[in-house]
This record gives structure tokens, C-alpha cells and sequence, in this order.
């Protein structure tokens, strides 16, 4: 497959302030790669794998490459890939769209919790199937409470010659109303269950990504039209990011994923849905290798009640965009001030 | 020029000369180091994955263990600041065993640092210049500097000390004082950027208040100077090195004090999480008391105040000034503080993870290999270079002398 060429874009990096700082270690950095990938590639090795690793030891940030390393580079991933899976991988390097911001926005009210959004996100975006099994979206089951009258007068705290009047009294330990306590794992005959209703998470693309600023090594960053994107090749696998997350959205390869051949999507994107190795985070990117093509997420695809909606933020004319105008929106844990482009709605 | 290349030769042919007693605690180290290297083996071949880490509990025994010796590290400065600041006599001499605690301790953090990583093959990653080095926003750069630049600062102030004195050549006090200084000043600011390191993250309700850089201090100052009573007590016996009781009564009383502010810490975190009991407490209450029937840390957490309670009793009291019971008392709480700052701060600020879900984490004997071999690696660089120290200061190891 030819490549798609990458208009003459400065750099990813532009959209970050502190771009120029880094600007020169990086082009000591990539200079030192290309030559000793490029020598890597000349000593000719018959092993794409062995080359590719070879190679990719030496080679910079992504968000810091040239656009000749970027071919480079995803030259030998779709080499390496098409070898590994036996058949043709192709890994894209599609940049952002200029006076694109994405945006997500899921209507709660509608949620069955189904979990086909987690299945075929699973199928897209080629994570580990088994040991360990890796979700990207979590759909967490959130109970319902019912209001007992029995319980009204059972005050806190209940040990019998304890009673200090303490002002929570009422049913303290029955919630009346909802007790929003979720849980991830449900296994029902079917869904919709009568007593819950459903809370999808998933990376929420913050605008101010606590991640991001943990990342020592600035190997996840956001891109021009808002995806949070990591360079898998230049994680370190610290796992600040994971820790700082306050959605859980992050997941980490604890050992070397496990993608059946014949279950493995050929169409990545290199900041997205390529295959990943052990050792390093991962996490929704939007469909990265779809979204920039126009198309939408493969989650937003699947939903059979059109729970899910996915545009850019930027044109007033879109799906999100006419949501947040209109319907009551709300995001998750806004108190903690990252922003998210991930909106829940309900009509 | 002939002294700087005798130097290292003496010394470590003199620390690598010892009784049966001493190759015996070598051979044991040396035993931990061959289960390190089987851990270590199967962890870089197969991944994160031989761990009992998971996606809920990230974060482990390594990077506990790595929280606490940061402590141990720091804890250097209560020889070696008293002794220069206050310019107190008996602490000059062994003042540079201090720093070779420091150092041992410093090796110990970078190897757990190593161990946590998902790809160490990568580390060149954050090499300033070659690699990526996200400073100032991420804490963990902070952290690989303010150590980096530690160890760097211990091992030339130790090593110009030890250097002057084999040599028998007066020591530059213009050079060596501020030095030595500047490295106290920087004990401190280890400890407080290994706490904002995991202080600074409102998706971990456990580990997010600002009582952590203080606390982090004063338990280091309890647990640190235990570790250097007990290689003093143990250099004491077994070498020819004069090491004055009032070392002992000074450093047992820092440990007293800083231990009691440390107490104090607790009691006051406890009191502010439990009294509201938001969810901002969940991973305090699943620490002491176990949260939706998971229960595994509520006995080590309990273990550790009861052993920290009662040897701040015991400090308190004249056993403190007892050289049989003062030993015990070093253990007692230098186990509790690695309890409560190691797997006691670490995993209940995993659990309850950032949407809810409490889970129990289960070490596998791979991961304590790794653990137990990273210790016996350091406490081998510990014995070697105290031993060494030692001789260098008794005037053992001295240039021209050797054999």
C-alpha cells in the first residue's frame, strides 16, 4: 500500500509549547538513529524481526521524527507485521486534520450495557486476547438502590449502647435512592437488567491529561485534533500514567500480548491499533487509524441503541456538538479539572 | 597518580579480607543473588507478567521497597550533619560510614527502580539530551535527578574523605565542608520528591495530601539511623574501629524523636480520613480495617503500629541507653516503618482503584526473589564499603603500606 503523504507539517510537536526546547536534543537524538538504523538495516539480516528490533532500539520519539524516520520506521513495522501475522499489515501514519478536534459523547439513558462496544474495540484495535486479556472500554454496572421504610430508624453507628446521635442517622447503611458502586464485571442472562443501568468508561482524551504530565519521557502526548497518543516504541513502561489516571483508562502489556494471526485487524495506524509489544501502556486513541480517515470508531459502529456519538468539536454542524448544545451534559469526575472530550448526555 | 590507582586496590582487597563469620554473610548474600538473577532472568525474558502485579495494583514490592530506601538513603544526614553543623567530635569519624550507607542504599532504589520497569532495555529514554527528559512536568524526573545527583555528591564526598586520609594528606575543608552540607540539604530533597512522586495524583484519593513530604522525612529519620546502629553495634564488635557510646545515645535520640513525629503523622491523618469517612478514606479503611471483605493488609498494618508504638515506648524509657535491648528496639521499628511505608502506603493507594474496585495483590516468589536479591546486592555494596571504610579509617588501608 502506498503511503499517504504527510503534508509538509511542521511537527506534532508545534502544538506543544515547550517544542523548541527539546528541539535540539531531538535532532541529536533522530540523527543518531537514522544512521545506526539504517546501518541495522544494512547488515542485511534476513530476521524482519530481528532487523526491526534492531533498528527500533535506536530510533527517537515518533512525535520528534522527520517524515523520512516516520517511513522508515513504518516501513519496517509493516515488514515486521506482514512476516509475523502472514499476511499484509499496514500501518498508517495519517497526521491530524487541521480544524479537527474530536469529540465523544454518550447518552447513558440509552446504554443496555451490552458490552458490544467492548467486544468489537477489542477486534479493532488488535488487543491481547488472552493472559492477559486487555478492554480498552469497561462498562460498569452501576445497582440501583431501593428506599426500605423498615430501615428508617436504623441510625449510626448500630452497636447496641453506642448510640451517640450522630447526625447521619436515617437508614445509613440502605442507600435510598441509587448507591452508585460500580462494577465491571456482570454476567447476566440479559440485558438491560431490571435493578442497574450502565456507565461505559474509557479514555477520556482530556484536554489537560494528568498522564501526559507524569509521562518521564514524554512518550504519550496529545496530538493536534486533542487524541492522547503513545508511542509505543518509546514507553518505558513506568507506569506513572496508570497511575495517575483518574478514569483507569490505561492498561499495560504485563507480558507479551497474545493476538491469534487470524483475529488480528491489518488496517493500524501507528500511533494507534499496530500491534503492541510487552512491557508498554495502551489505551483508546479514538480509533485513531478510522477517525482520521473520516470514518467512526468502531464502538460507535457497533452500538445497536446509538448510545454513542463521535465527531469533531470544531464544526458546529456536528452530531457532539449539536449534543452539548442541547441535551443535559455532563463529564465524568469534572472536579478534577482534565478536561475530558468524553461528554455523558442524557435526553 | 600511583595512590589514585592503589587506592580502590586497597581498599577492596582489604574489605574483601574477613573471618569465617564474614564469608559466611557474604555466602548468604551471594545466595539471595542467585535467586535474584533466576527472578530477574525470568522477568526480562517473559515480562511484567511473572509478578503478581495487575492493571487495578500497578505498583508493587518493587517500587514499595523503592519508596522506603529512598528514606534509608536520607536518613545519612543524621550522622553527618550533626557531626559537621554542630561540628560534634564523635561523630567525625564515622560520619563517612554514613555516606556509605547512602550509597548502598541509593544502588538499592536504582535497582528497584530497574525492577519496575516494563522495559528496562529502554532506559537510554530518559537519558537527558540522547533521549526524552520531560522536565520539569513530570515528578519522575525530579526524582532520577535529586538521587542521580545525591549519589554523585556521597560518593565524592565519601570517597575525597577516605581518599585523604589513606593518602595521610589533610583534607581541603573549603572543598569538603560545603560539599558535605549541600549533600545534608539534599538528603531532604530526595525524600520530598519520592513523596510528591505519588503525593501529586488526585486519581489516588490515599496517597493525596500534602502531610506525605514530612511524614516520608520522619520516618526515614527513625528507620534510616536504626540501620546505622545496628552496623555501628555489629562494626563495633567485630572490628578494632572505637565507636563511643554517645554515637549510640545520639542517634537513638533522633530516632526517638523523629519517631514520635511520625506517630503523630499518622494519628493525624487517621483522624482527618476517618472522622468525615469520604471516599477520599476508602484506602485508609481497606489498610486498617479491610475494605468490601478484603482483608489481606489489615494485619501488617496493625503489625506495624504495634511495633512502632512500642519501641517509641521502649526509646522512651532508659532501655534506650541498653546495648542488648537497643538492637531489638532498632529492628522492631525499622520492620515497622518498612511495613508502613512500603506495602502499607503503596497498595492501599491501588486499592480502591480510581473507579472503585478494592483488589488484593499476591507477591509471587519470583517478584520476592527479585525483591530479596536487590536487598542482598546493596547490603553487599553496604559491607564492602563500610569494611573498607572501616580500614581506612583505623589507618588499615594506608597508601604504601599494603603488601
Amino acid at each position: 500500500m502506498s503511503k499517504p503523504k504527510s503534508e509538509e507539517r511542521k511537527s506534532a510537536g508545534t502544538t506543544r509549547r515547550d517544542f523548541l526546547k527539546k528541539t535540539g536534543a531531538a535532532g541529536a537524538a533522530a540523527g543518531a538513529a537514522s544512521l545506526l538504523g539504517s546501518a541495522a538495516l544494512m547488515a542485511n539480516t534476513e530476521n524482519p524481526d530481528a532487523q526491526t528490533t534492531w533498528a527500533e532500539w535506536f530510533q527517537g520519539n515518533y512525535r520528534l521524527m522527520t517524515d523520512e524516520e516516520k517511513k522508515e520506521s513504518v516501513a519496517r513495522l509493516e515488514k515486521r507485521y506482514s512476516a509475523q501475522f502472514g499476511k499484509k499489515v499496514t500501518v498508517d501514519d495519517a497526521p491530524a486534520i487541521d480544524g479537527v478536534l474530536f469529540g465523544y459523547a454518550l447518552n447513558i439513558q440509552k446504554c443496555i450495557g451490552c458490552r458490544r462496544c467492548v467486544k468489537a474495540c477489542v477486534k479493532e484495535n488488535n488487543q491481547s486476547r488472552t493472559n492477559t486479556e486487555i478492554e480498552w472500554i469497561r462498562v460498569v454496572r452501576m445497582e440501583k438502590g431501593q428506599f426500605s421504610a423498615g430501615d428508617m430508624d436504623k441510625g449510626y453507628p448500630q452497636e447496641e449502647g453506642h448510640e451517640y446521635g450522630v447526625q447521619v442517622g436515617g437508614n445509613a447503611y440502605k442507600p435510598a435512592g441509587v448507591v452508585l458502586e460500580g462494577k465491571h464485571y456482570y454476567e447476566p442472562e440479559k440485558v438491560p437488567e431490571k435493578d442497574a443501568f450502565y456507565f461505559p468508561i474509557a479514555c477520556m482524551q482530556c484536554e489537560k491529561p494528568p498522564c501526559v504530565k507524569v509521562c518521564p519521557v514524554r512518550t504519550t502526548y496529545r496530538e493536534g485534533d486533542g487524541i492522547i497518543v503513545i508511542d509505543y516504541n518509546w514507553c518505558i513502561g513506568c507506569r506513572m500514567c496508570i497511575g495517575a489516571c483518574p478514569y483507569w483508562a490505561r492498561r499495560f502489556n504485563w507480558g507479551e500480548p497474545n493476538l491469534p494471526a487470524d483475529d488480528m485487524n491489518p488496517n493500524t495506524h501507528y500511533l494507534g491499533n499496530r500491534p503492541r509489544m510487552k512491557g508498554v501502556a495502551e489505551k483508546c486513541t479514538f480509533c485513531i487509524q478510522r477517525s482520521r480517515r473520516g470514518r467512526y470508531t468502531a464502538c460507535v459502529e457497533v452500538c445497536p441503541v446509538g448510545a454513542r456519538k463521535f465527531g469533531n468539536l470544531l464544526d458546529p454542524e456536528s452530531e457532539v456538538r449539536k449534543i452539548l448544545d442541547r441535551k443535559r451534559v455532563f463529564r465524568l469526575k469534572a472536579e478534577l479539572n482534565t478536561y475530558p472530550k468524553f461528554f455523558y448526555f442524557i435526553d | 597518580m600511583q595512590s589514585k590507582i592503589r587506592f580502590p586496590i586497597d581498599f577492596f582487597s582489604y574489605a574483601l579480607k574477613g573471618g569465617a563469620q564474614y564469608y559466611a554473610w557474604l555466602g548468604f548474600l551471594g545466595i539471595l543473588i542467585v535467586l535474584w538473577a533466576v527472578g530477574t532472568y525470568a522477568q526480562l525474558t517473559q515480562g511484567m507478567i511473572i509478578t503478581g502485579l495487575t492493571d487495578q495494583t500497578s505498583w508493587g514490592l518493587y517500587l514499595a521497597n523503592f519508596v522506603f530506601l529512598v528514606g534509608v538513603a536520607a536518613a545519612a544526614v543524621t550522622v553527618v550533619f550533626p557531626a559537621y553543623f554542630y561540628d560534634q567530635e564523635d561523630l567525625h569519624k564515622v560520619a563517612v560510614l554514613g555516606e556509605m550507607l547512602a550509597i548502598a542504599a541509593v544502588v538499592m532504589c536504582l535497582l528497584f527502580v530497574f525492577a519496575h520497569m516494563g522495559r528496562p532495555d529502554r532506559l537510554w529514554h530518559i537519558i537527558p539530551v540522547i533521549g526524552i527528559y520531560n522536565w520539569p512536568h513530570s515528578m519522575l524526573t525530579w526524582d532520577v535527578m535529586v538521587l542521580t545527583v545525591y549519589l554523585i555528591l556521597n560518593l565524592v564526598g565519601g570517597f575525597y574523605y577516605l581518599y585523604k586520609k589513606y593518602t595521610g594528606s589533610p583534607l581541603n575543608k573549603s572543598f569538603y565542608i560545603p560539599l558535605i552540607l549541600i549533600s545534608c540539604v539534599w538528603a531532604l530533597s530526595i525524600h520530598t520528591v519520592t513523596a510528591f512522586l505519588i503525593g501529586t495524583m488526585p486519581s489516588r484519593p490515599m496517597w493525596f495530601h500534602s502531610v506525605m513530604p514530612i511524614k516520608f522525612i520522619t520516618t526515614a529519620f527513625a528507620a534510616g539511623p536504626a540501620l546505622i546502629i545496628l552496623c555501628f553495634l555489629t562494626i563495633r564488635k567485630h572490628t578494632a574501629l572505637v565507636i563511643p557510646d554517645s554515637v549510640f545515645h545520639k542517634l537513638s535520640h533522633y530516632i526517638t524523636w523523629f519517631l514520635g513525629m511520625a506517630l503523630f503523622l499518622i494519628m493525624s491523618e487517621i483522624v482527618v480520613e476517618l472522622y468525615p469517612s469520604t471516599e477520599h478514606s476508602f484506602g485508609l479503611q481497606y489498610l486498617m480495617f479491610g475494605l468490601s471483605g478484603l482483608n489481606k493488609l489489615v494485619p501488617w498494618f496493625w503489625t506495624a503500629i504495634f511495633l512502632m508504638v512500642v519501641s517509641f515506648g521502649l526509646l522512651l524509657s532508659p532501655l534506650r541507653k541498653n546495648f542488648t535491648v537497643l538492637p531489638i528496639i532498632c529492628v522492631m521499628l525499622f520492620v515497622g516503618i518498612w511495613i508502613d511505608k512500603g506495602m502499607g502506603l503503596l497498595l492501599p493507594g491501588m486499592s480502591p482503584s480510581p473507579i472503585g474496585e478494592v483488589t488484593e495483590y499476591y507477591p509471587t516468589w519470583l517478584e520476592i526473589f527479585v525483591v530479596a536479591g536487590n536487598y542482598a546486592i546493596g547490603f553487599l555494596v553496604l559491607t564492602l564499603l563500610m569494611k573498607g571504610a572501616v580500614g581506612v579509617v583505623l589507618g588499615d588501608v594506608k597508601y604504601g603500606q599494603s603488601k
